[in-house]
């Protein structure tokens, strides 16, 4: 717990020490004003919620996610600091997990400076703020498991940029799973219930449910899963490709 | 200690480290040596437990490194080759984030990075960042961050490669200074640098080891009783008698 917490703060200040963070949270910021205000028409709606605000969340994380996590652990490999890390009298769990807390609290610093469009709905109306505070939660979810996704690929490269694109891939078919798209794929060979499952495991699908207002336990323990399930992968990449 | 039995890599049909047993007490400092791809590294890689070997084992002041790990790594500090570091920190914030790791605090927090800053000559460097030093302050880094927790044990890559000649003096001082009651473990192409601080030298190649004995022993054994010739007659010599025994 205590090592955990010492890898979080390097890595959550290294990312910092570099332009990253800001860069990011201002495209961010600035994405998600331009696709409530505009493409979502905040303002044409004449509803006092945020839906349209948390309606483009997925779709700006999927370019934007992939660049935070894309250096967790393809820069360690490149600059060899991996050996370093690793010799050090920590289990690779606490790597693992202290790095990727840091990239999930990046993204939750930026979606919490997201605030000023919360007071905005507030000011012009009187929304269900307790909706509100749900569709934020699934927001942080979806962020974290596509997070949890990019250090996987993360870790399995030293070139970043690989890491970017093959991210974005896994990305986009892990929030696009319940559509007919990735469904269609699946339709006519495979069995019912192999196709419920695939539909089933779409980020889209339960940040939906969750950002109606309804938190459901099976919706939190779907993302719990995800992001349990990744990490593992994470740690498994890690060992069995140390050398490289 | 360091026990080291029957320790062998492979990668696929390519063979790093042959079977390779020999065990190193307190007091005495170690010398690596061998031609480039010997297997070096890769041993002192599987001795800090970031490698897992194919078979055989390790320990190291009576842990397995595979087995106890981290009470393996508690015990050891270690330079990996080219002494990677994070380039972004600054030392200060760099060498705090080690003794975090391992656990210092209080009086003894202080007194330790004070010891290792003063030792290394970092006081100067202390708040710049790591990417803007010269390459020997990063060496001399890396070994600060090896040395922090005092270990009984150091694993040093390479410690003086790329370093000046005044800073390679300072670095085979340093290492003289503290192999009293520690071991330490160096791996080097320099010979001069084993006849200066090793007590022990053990030469290996193809992953092998061809010889293990004192500086000086090995360096009877040429003719001239130059070290440098004792190496390349018995990595070249024996390297060729391994081909045989392998092609027979």
């Amino acid at each position: 717990m205590r090592n955990t917490l010492v890898l979080f703060r390097r890595e959550f200040a290294s990312y910092f020490a570099t332009p990253l963070a800001l860069v990011f949270i201002v495209i961010f910021l600035a994405f998600a004003g331009l696709f409530t205000f505009f493409l979502g028409g905040f303002y044409e709606r004449g509803q006092a919620d945020l839906q349209p605000f948390f309606n483009y969340h997925p779709w700006l994380y999927l370019f934007l996610m992939p660049a935070l996590s894309m250096r967790l652990w393809a820069e360690e490999r490149k600059s060899g600091t991996i050996e370093l890390l690793m010799t050090l009298p920590i289990t690779p769990w606490q790597a693992v997990i202290g790095k990727y807390l840091a990239a999930w609290a990046v993204a939750g610093l930026a979606l919490v400076l997201t605030f000023p469009t919360w007071i905005t709905v507030n000011y012009l109306g009187d929304p269900d703020n307790g909706a509100i505070l749900a569709a934020y939660i699934g927001s942080f979810l979806v962020a974290g498991g596509l997070l949890a996704i990019g250090a996987c690929f993360s870790a399995a490269t030293r070139n970043q940029v690989i890491a970017f694109i093959v991210t974005v891939v896994a990305c986009f078919l892990f929030l696009l799973s319940g559509f007919s798209l990735v469904l269609n794929a699946f339709q006519g060979w495979a069995p019912q219930p192999v196709i419920d499952a695939v539909a089933s495991l779409s980020f889209l699908t339960h940040f939906a449910a969750i950002a109606k207002g309804v938190i459901d336990i099976r919706d939190l323990l779907y993302f719990a899963t995800v992001i349990a399930v990744w990490l593992a992968a994470t740690a498994i990449v890690l060992d069995l490709k140390k050398a490289d | 200690m360091i026990e080291i039995s029957h320790l062998s890599k492979r990668y696929g049909p390519l063979t790093a480290v042959d079977d390779l047993s020999f065990t190193v007490q307190a007091g005495e400092v170690l010398g690596f040596l061998g031609p480039n791809g010997a297997g070096k590294s890769t041993t002192m890689k599987m001795i800090t437990g970031f490698l897992a070997p194919t078979s055989g084992s390790v320990r190291v002041c009576g842990h397995d490194v595979e087995s106890a790990p981290l009470a393996a790594k508690s015990c050891m500090g270690y330079l990996p080759e080219g002494a990677p570091l994070y380039a972004e920190m600054s030392v200060r914030a760099f060498l705090e984030f080690i003794a975090d790791v391992r656990g210092l605090e209080g009086e003894r927090r202080r007194a330790r990075l004070d010891d290792v800053v003063a030792r290394l000559g970092l006081q100067s460097v202390l708040e710049q960042v790591i990417e803007t030093l010269s390459k020997g302050y990063k060496r001399r880094v890396g070994l600060a961050q090896a040395l922090l927790h005092d270990p009984q044990v150091l694993i040093l890559d390479e410690p003086t490669d790329g370093l000046d000649p005044n800073q390679k003096h300072e670095v085979r001082e340093l290492i003289s200074a503290m192999s009293k009651d520690k071991i330490i473990v160096i791996s080097t192409h320099i010979l001069e640098e084993v006849e200066a601080v090793c007590s022990r030298a053990i030469i290996i190649a193809q992953g092998r080891i061809l010889a293990d004995d004192t500086p000086k022993a090995l360096a009877r054994r040429a003719p001239s009783g130059k070290l440098e010739d004792a190496f390349r007659q018995i990595t070249l010599h024996g390297g060729a008698k391994l081909k045989e025994a392998v092609n027979a």
